[in-house]
């Protein structure tokens, strides 16, 4: 039976030596086809005698598994060398930049605002708004500065003609508000200022966010507690220490300039205050009923010290080189 | 209000040290804006004298001095100024000595000389900013006493930062009464006993304005000598609380302004005519004042005039006619009580601000003049001699202070505390108030010096800065737990900046005023609001469109380096000065190509209609229509006026080639700018049902007139859609070659949908045949032959 050795070891040598999967069905046939060599064994069968013939059908189709063993491993090598051939050929430089557009970018007295919104919004703030040219009325006479009062001297106020003033600060939109709305109130308002004033450390237009809450409890240890609560979430620092300081907001009684601890020293954040009755008298609530306060924060030297900007005049340049660290 | 702490302690002197003391009045209210020393730090300075000068035998400009500085020899020091001389008291620096600047002194030979120590100037002692020669001290300075010590340079100058309620503390006296209040310390008292009258002279005072002027006091004081010297301790206050000598009557009046708060006028009674008379100033008077400012008077303007007219501004400043100069013999003293609504900015409206009306606008105590005249009375005479004639005084119904109710209960749940209520009676007997008790309320008489205390709230604020605001307790509120109310129907600010942002864009913020020239360049409708004061003519306008302020900023960046930008800002803009004309934008800018410079893509300048995807995705799901438009900033060839429901809401265009050139760009800008109300509109959406059927997608190509907005198009069929087809689009423009002259070449994509059945070939037919027929009729377009 030796040919039965020599036909597998010329498949095994014919397998091998293709490389594509049609090279391969083609030299299957030649071993396996109809008159392959193998199929040619078994038709040669019956030549044999009955009592040899069992032996020697067990033996060609032992060597039909055989060569079905290696066609089938040589299949499996041929499709793993073209996958890794495939893989190959398609690779890419992974390193290319990617393609599109650029991202851009929020302005980071934007980004300081939402999140101060954000914060005062996880307590129940709402946002409210109002005009930036305002009239003297809710610009200070509601805000109890009359006419010729020395605090006025405080503001220094861009008119308009005919009499109207561009805000000199948020305050008013308590005003607008507390008149469309009853207590209780609870809302913030964020939004562009403007005094006459303009050096290294004044801009005659900057941003504030005004505070309002009013019930029949808040009181001024509450103030202290939401402030607190703020600032140290804001700068994302338990340690943060604020002190209240006793000062004159004629809208506020009392009133409180806010202190925050900073390196060393104390950095004044902003000014707040138990809402004046008189401010409650010009929006018809109710003083003996209600009390509230009110706080106003500035949004510029929050977002300074906050991302270490060193010079308010950058936040209005626009340099995109400056406004991309923000992104 | 700047002061010395030595003068302070005069009065009050509690146990702190400096730092407590600052401390104490910072969180009481009275803000300490700054400290400083009296002098810069050094030591070994003695007071010395120069017992005899000779001149250097090697220098012609320098002397040899012997130098007694205390006990023990004299000794030799070479000295340079002109004005050492024998008898001289001065300051000298011993060998060891440090002075400002870290300068040493060292024993040292000069030209062959040895000096053992320098003596100084007040320059090199840091005490003034130049100085001619060496120190010159009075004939008795004691020889040898350390230096500091004899002039108290220990001293510290504060700065308070008072707020407008606490005119009060305006004053030595008034800072110490509260310095008392708050620590329990003793306050000393100011000797305001009557000055001895020796003549009978007096000068007639009339009072119109008795509601303006409740009281007023005035003396005569004759034969005063004008050359005498203020003497050194009240320089040293004046100088420390930033005040110069200028002539020892005035000296005194700023002295006692500064001591106890009240305001006073000394006129030369030589240039008196008649008698005094307060009252308002008629329109059209005319007086020139101390500071030879030339005013014109307002009729609600009060003044102290004699029969000649105008002297002074009551209250304000004095006239130059009759001030006190060296000349001076004999003096009228003016001490008076002015109410502050009488004052109030009145000075401000002549351009003033001055030590007077800055007191009286915030309130002087009405009981003051009569003290303040006698203790400066007492001053002058003792300062300048003279002989003092009695006071007089005119005084109306003067004001006095009303009981203001107070609940203890109301104070504590304002502030959030748990005081005892004889706590607060307490507090308010230690500032100085009458407390009456009825049942729960208090009734609280304020002193005459506070200005600031007129309902229960004051009181409320004067028991909380006493207390301490550092007291109150820091609680979070309790509120009801409500949620916000979240509207869908209108979108935040930041969701179309995140999107804008994704595609490219850049925030900026810009000034809300700008150039008027610049406004007009960009408005495109409503009034111009200029500013009455603005603070540069670059920013005397309220911008009327945000395109102004992106196209500077685009300048601006283009000069530093940038070629390529995408900028936005969400802002008011100001179409007249009311509520309403302030309307909310969003704008954009593009400058440049339309994709970063990148690998694997070919440049290309960005165009009309990449930005009009950007602003049609800030509108996503509506749509919003685009018709050709007119804007004063824009190429009139490349404008659309974008519109939302048929209601006008913003622009988009090239910048105008004339202001192309203008602002000197090398390429036109794109830009955009929309009604922010239209762009947060949003509907809720609505389900409406899926077909089980699926669609089928037809193309056409149709040749139409060139100049058919193909806008149009798209708008009049998807109003007309014939039945079964859901949407038109247009995919493919051509123009040109294959293309006859005047024509363009249009390819629509129709999507066809039945949601109740598989649509059959012959109902495809119809709608597709439907559409080119209607296509035909309305825009004159025929089927593209293939």
């Amino acid at each position: 039976m030796s040919t039965l050795d020599e036909i597998l070891g010329e498949a095994q040598a014919a397998f091998v030596a293709v490389d594509s999967l049609p090279a391969l069905d083609q030299a299957k046939a030649r071993f396996l086809g109809k008159s392959g060599l193998v199929t040619e064994q078994m038709k040669g069968l019956g030549a044999l005698a009955p009592e040899e013939r069992k032996a020697a059908g067990a033996r060609i189709n032992q060597v039909k598994d055989q060569v079905e063993a290696l066609l089938k491993a040589r299949r499996e090598a041929i499709q793993v060398a073209q996958l890794e051939h495939q893989l190959k050929e398609e690779s890419l430089d992974v390193t290319l930049p990617g393609r599109g557009e650029a991202v851009g970018g929020l302005h980071p007295v934007t980004r300081t605002l939402a999140r101060i919104e954000q914060l005062f919004a996880s307590i129940g703030f709402e946002v409210a708004d109002g005009p930036e040219v305002e009239t003297d009325f809710y610009n200070f006479t509601a805000l109890n500065i009359p006419e010729d009062h020395p605090a006025r001297a405080m503001h220094d106020t861009f008119y308009v003609q005919g009499g109207q003033l561009l805000r000199t600060h948020t305050s008013p939109v308590q005003v607008h508000y507390m008149q469309d709305h009853q207590p209780p109130i609870r809302i913030i308002a964020p939004g562009r200022v403007f005094r006459v004033d303009s050096d290294a450390t004044h801009s005659p237009m900057f941003h504030q966010v005004e505070g309002l809450w009013v019930d029949e409890q808040a009181s001024f240890a509450n103030l202290k507690g939401v402030i607190q609560d703020f600032l140290q979430r804001f700068f994302e620092r338990d340690d943060l220490r604020v002190r209240f300081r006793p000062s004159f907001f004629p809208f506020t009684e009392p009133s409180a300039e806010m202190d925050m601890s900073w390196g060393d020293g104390w950095l004044e954040i902003g000014g707040c205050g138990m809402v004046h009755p008189n401010v409650f008298a010009h929006v018809g609530v109710d003083p003996e009923r209600y009390q509230g306060f009110a706080f106003g924060l500035g949004v510029e030297r929050l977002a300074m010290l906050r991302y270490g900007v060193d010079d308010l005049r950058l936040f209005f340049e626009n340099d995109v080189r400056f406004l991309k660290q923000f992104a | 209000m700047k002061f010395s702490e030595n003068w302070l302690r005069s009065l009050v002197n509690p146990d702190l040290d400096s730092a407590q003391l600052e401390h104490l009045v910072t969180m009481a209210g009275l803000e300490v804006e700054a400290v400083e020393p009296a002098a810069p730090a050094f030591d070994k300075v003695v007071v010395a004298e120069i017992l005899s000068a000779e001149k250097h035998p090697n220098a012609d400009r320098l002397q040899v001095c012997r130098v007694q500085v205390g006990e023990g020899e004299p000794l030799q020091i070479v000295c340079g100024a002109p004005n050492a001389r024998a008898g001289l008291k001065t300051a000298c620096a011993l060998v060891g000595a440090e002075l400002p600047g870290e300068f040493k002194i060292k024993q040292a030979k000069v030209r062959s000389v040895e000096s053992f120590g320098m003596l100084c100037s007040a320059k090199e002692l840091g005490l003034t900013e130049a100085a001619e020669g060496i120190l010159e001290l009075p004939a008795d300075a004691p020889v040898g006493e350390d230096f500091r010590a004899y002039r108290r340079l220990g001293d510290h100058l504060l700065t308070l930062k008072l707020t407008p309620n606490r005119g009060d503390c305006l004053s030595i006296l008034g800072i110490a009464r509260e310095v008392a209040a708050l620590t329990g310390a003793q306050l000393n008292h100011i000797d305001c006993s009557p000055a001895a009258t020796t003549i009978a002279d007096s000068f007639p005072v009339t009072v119109d304005e008795p509601q303006a002027c409740p009281r007023y006091c005035g003396r005569v004081i004759r034969g005063i000598d004008a050359q005498a010297a203020t003497p050194a301790w009240m320089l040293e206050r004046l100088e420390r609380s930033g005040l110069r000598g200028i002539h020892p009557v005035v000296d005194v009046t700023n002295y006692v302004l500064l001591e106890l708060g009240q305001p006073m006028h000394a006129f030369d009674l030589a240039k008196l005519k008649g008698g005094i008379r307060v009252r308002m100033g008629q329109a059209g008077e005319k007086l020139a004042l101390l500071n030879e400012q030339a005013i014109e008077l307002a009729a609600d303007t009060l003044v102290i005039a004699d029969d000649g007219g105008p002297l002074a501004l009551a209250g304000v400043m004095g006239g130059a006619a009759s001030a006190v100069s060296d000349a001076t013999r004999d003096i009228f003293l003016e001490s008076a009580h002015f109410v502050p609504a009488a004052i109030a900015g009145r000075a401000r409206r002549y351009g003033l601000s001055t030590d007077s009306s800055h007191r009286f606008e915030r309130g002087v105590d009405i009981d003051l003049p009569r003290h303040a005249l006698e203790r400066a009375t007492q001053l002058i005479l003792d300062i300048c001699g003279g002989q003092a004639g009695p006071l007089v005084e005119t005084a109306g119904e003067t004001p006095r202070r009303k009981p203001v109710a107070f609940r203890p209960q109301r104070a504590c749940r304002l502030l959030g505390i748990d005081l005892d209520a004889g706590e607060m009676a307490a507090i308010f007997g230690r500032l100085g108030m009458q407390v009456a008790e009825q049942g729960d309320t208090f009734q609280v008489t304020p002193p005459g010096f506070r200005f600031d205390i007129e309902r229960e709230v004051d009181l409320i604020e004067e028991v909380a800065r006493v207390h301490g605001y550092e007291a109150i307790p820091t609680v979070a509120p309790q509120g009801a737990a409500c949620l916000l109310p979240v509207s869908e129907t209108e979108r935040a600010t930041s969701e179309a900046k995140r999107l804008l942002n994704v595609r490219g864009y850049q925030e900026i913020i810009t000034y809300s005023f700008i150039a008027a020239e610049l406004d007009a360049d960009f408005r495109a409708g409503g009034q111009a609001v200029a500013l009455l004061n603005p603070i540069a003519s670059q920013m005397d306008t309220l911008r009327g469109s945000l395109m102004a302020g992106l196209v500077q900023t685009l300048r601006h960046n283009l000069n530093h380096g940038q070629e390529r930008l995408r900028l936005f800002e969400l802002g008011r803009c100001f179409d007249g000065a009311t509520a309403e004309a302030q309307p909310l934008r969003l704008a954009g800018l593009v400058y440049g190509h339309a994709r970063p410079e990148q690998w694997g893509e070919a440049k290309r300048e960005a165009d009309f209609f990449d930005i009009r995807n950007d602003v049609e995705a800030l509108f996503h799901p509506l749509s919003v229509q685009f018709e050709r438009a007119e804007h004063p900033a824009l190429h009139p060839g490349r404008t659309a006026r974008i519109s939302l429901d048929g209601q006008a809401i913003g622009w988009l265009g090239t910048l105008h080639p004339r202001l192309v050139q203008k602002y000197d760009f090398v390429r036109a800008p794109i830009l955009f700018e929309l009604a922010w109300s239209a762009v947060a509109a949003r509907k809720t959406p609505r389900y409406a049902g899926l077909s089980k059927f699926p669609a089928v997608r037809r193309d056409i190509a149709v040749v139409t007139d060139a100049d058919v907005a193909v806008g149009e198009i798209l708008q009049a069929a998807r109003a007309n859609l014939p039945a079964k087809m859901v949407d038109i689009a247009l995919f493919d423009v051509y123009q040109g070659k294959g293309m006859e002259s005047g024509k363009k070449s249009l390819a629509f994509s129709m999507l066809l949908q039945d949601t109740e059945k598989t649509l059959t070939d012959v109902e495809i037919e119809a709608a597709v045949e439907g559409m080119m027929q209607f296509l035909a009729e309305r825009f004159n377009a025929s089927l593209r032959a293939a």
